[in-house]
């Protein structure tokens, strides 16, 4: 019975935003709000029980942790938002989060985005046993990276043969790029489309099987 | 006190977060211990902040009676209701996470629904974005639209059917110049990252500070 209602209920939101493709309507705007509301509930819910409740409710009255109450303290103080004339206190635990944050950040950001980008770029373009398609790919992805970078770089104009001729294979590069992402976009979409008219035609219908 | 102190706590943060990660000693691994212990504590008050400023819009509609304000009472109901039914009442009310309960049913039968529909919906859209995109009006916006379509041919049952190197292809334009072509852009977005995080820490960028006070 619970299952039964879940799917029409389910359905019939599902109908409710596809109707926008028609145009506006007061289903599909009940949907869109509903969204806000319930995404904003579950994460209340979840911020409760995964983060609250096991970082600072339980180690403070069970475990006597006070020194907990010093982050519990300067998170109440974003509450002072609300409360134009001491505002500027909500600055506090903004601050907190962000220094540490940013340090933490530096190090890591260094390593994952640049360090190890790098890394994987300076690889050897040839190995013996290697296929030629790989070989081929190789020297499409080193010097394809470094078209690609030679066309961002704008401290120099894009002349002679080494930043000229780079950033027209850049270029190239990023469209080529820009194409395969719009292409796995777009599967990605369709895939998720055929999950929700399998969804009306199986589960809700059960017109196929 | 209204910006010095808030400027000097990023500055000490920062420096002294940077610093631990390169000291591999007790006190250097307390310290980030207990960082990640306290930030998501604080993190989770400015959640009060959110469903506070949420509260206040919607409140403030329903209140007047402003154009649409039922939407709003649905979604300040909705808000509210999920974790009273979550949290607070028992199981034979319908309340609990676990299914069958409220807040399961919401999760599974309105939001999950919505949200992957609502993702779908983009699938027309995108198709409408890429008829306008990819009429092939120059050599570039070929390439684009010859790699979009190898790409998303390959990967159906019909790119098989047209050869068994056509599924390859895709693959190999994702694996090395699509890869190549994220590598530039994300190099160049790890260096922005790397400056703004150094500019805020060291307190050229202070637009987090926003206008509350001086």
């Amino acid at each position: 019975m619970y299952e039964t209602i879940g799917i029409w209920v389910a359905a019939m939101f599902t109908l409710a935003i596809y109707s926008f493709l028609y145009k506006e309507n007061p289903l599909y705007r009940l949907g869109e709000h509903l969204a806000v509301g319930i995404s904003t509930g579950y994460f209340i819910v979840l911020t409760y029980t995964q983060v609250l409740k096991p970082r600072l409710i339980d180690p403070v009255f069970q475990e006597s942790q006070w020194i907990l109450l010093f982050p519990a303290v300067l998170g109440l103080l974003y509450v002072t938002r609300f409360f134009p004339k001491i505002a500027w206190l909500s600055r506090y635990p903004m601050a907190f989060i962000m220094g540490t944050s940013m340090g933490v950040g530096f190090p890591l950001s260094m390593k994952a985005s640049v360090l190890r980008q790098l890394e994987a770029t300076i690889l050897p373009l040839y190995q013996p046993g290697m296929p030629w398609q790989d070989l081929a790919g190789n020297i499409v992805l080193v010097f394809g990276t470094l078209a690609a970078l030679i066309y961002f770089f704008f401290s120099k104009p894009h002349k002679g043969l080494f930043f000229g001729t780079g950033s027209k294979i850049g270029v190239w590069v990023i469209m080529i790029g820009f194409g395969a992402t719009f292409g796995f976009t777009v599967m990605g979409r369709i895939s998720l489309l055929i999950g929700r008219v399998q969804f009306l035609l199986k589960d809700w219908l059960g017109v196929i099987h | 006190m209204k910006r010095t102190v808030p400027l000097m706590i990023v500055l000490v943060g920062g420096v002294l977060m940077m610093i631990q990660y390169f000291i591999p000693h007790r006190i250097s691994q307390s310290v980030f211990d207990s960082y990640t212990t306290w930030i998501p504590i604080i993190g989770a008050f400015a959640l009060i902040l959110g469903v506070g400023s949420l509260t206040r819009l919607h409140g403030h509609k329903v209140r007047h009676r402003a154009p649409n304000w039922p939407y709003s009472l649905a979604v300040i109901l909705s808000i509210y209701l999920m974790p009273v039914f979550a949290l607070l009442l028992p199981v034979s009310v319908g309340g609990g996470m676990n299914s069958p309960s409220v807040f399961d049913f919401a999760f599974m039968h309105i939001l999950v629904p919505i949200q992957s529909t609502m993702f779908s919906l983009l699938a027309f859209y995108i198709a409408s974005a890429a008829f306008r995109a990819f009429r092939a009006k120059s050599l570039l916006a070929t390439v684009l639209l010859l790699t979009a379509v190898v790409v998303m041919i390959g990967q159906v049952p019909i790119g098989e059917l047209l050869g068994s190197w056509f599924p390859k292809l895709g693959l190999w334009i994702i694996d090395f110049p699509n890869n190549a072509a994220k590598r530039a852009i994300g190099l160049g977005v790890g260096f922005g990252i790397l400056a703004t995080q150094l500019k805020i820490i060291f307190g050229v960028e202070r637009n987090w500070l926003g206008g509350v006070g001086d």
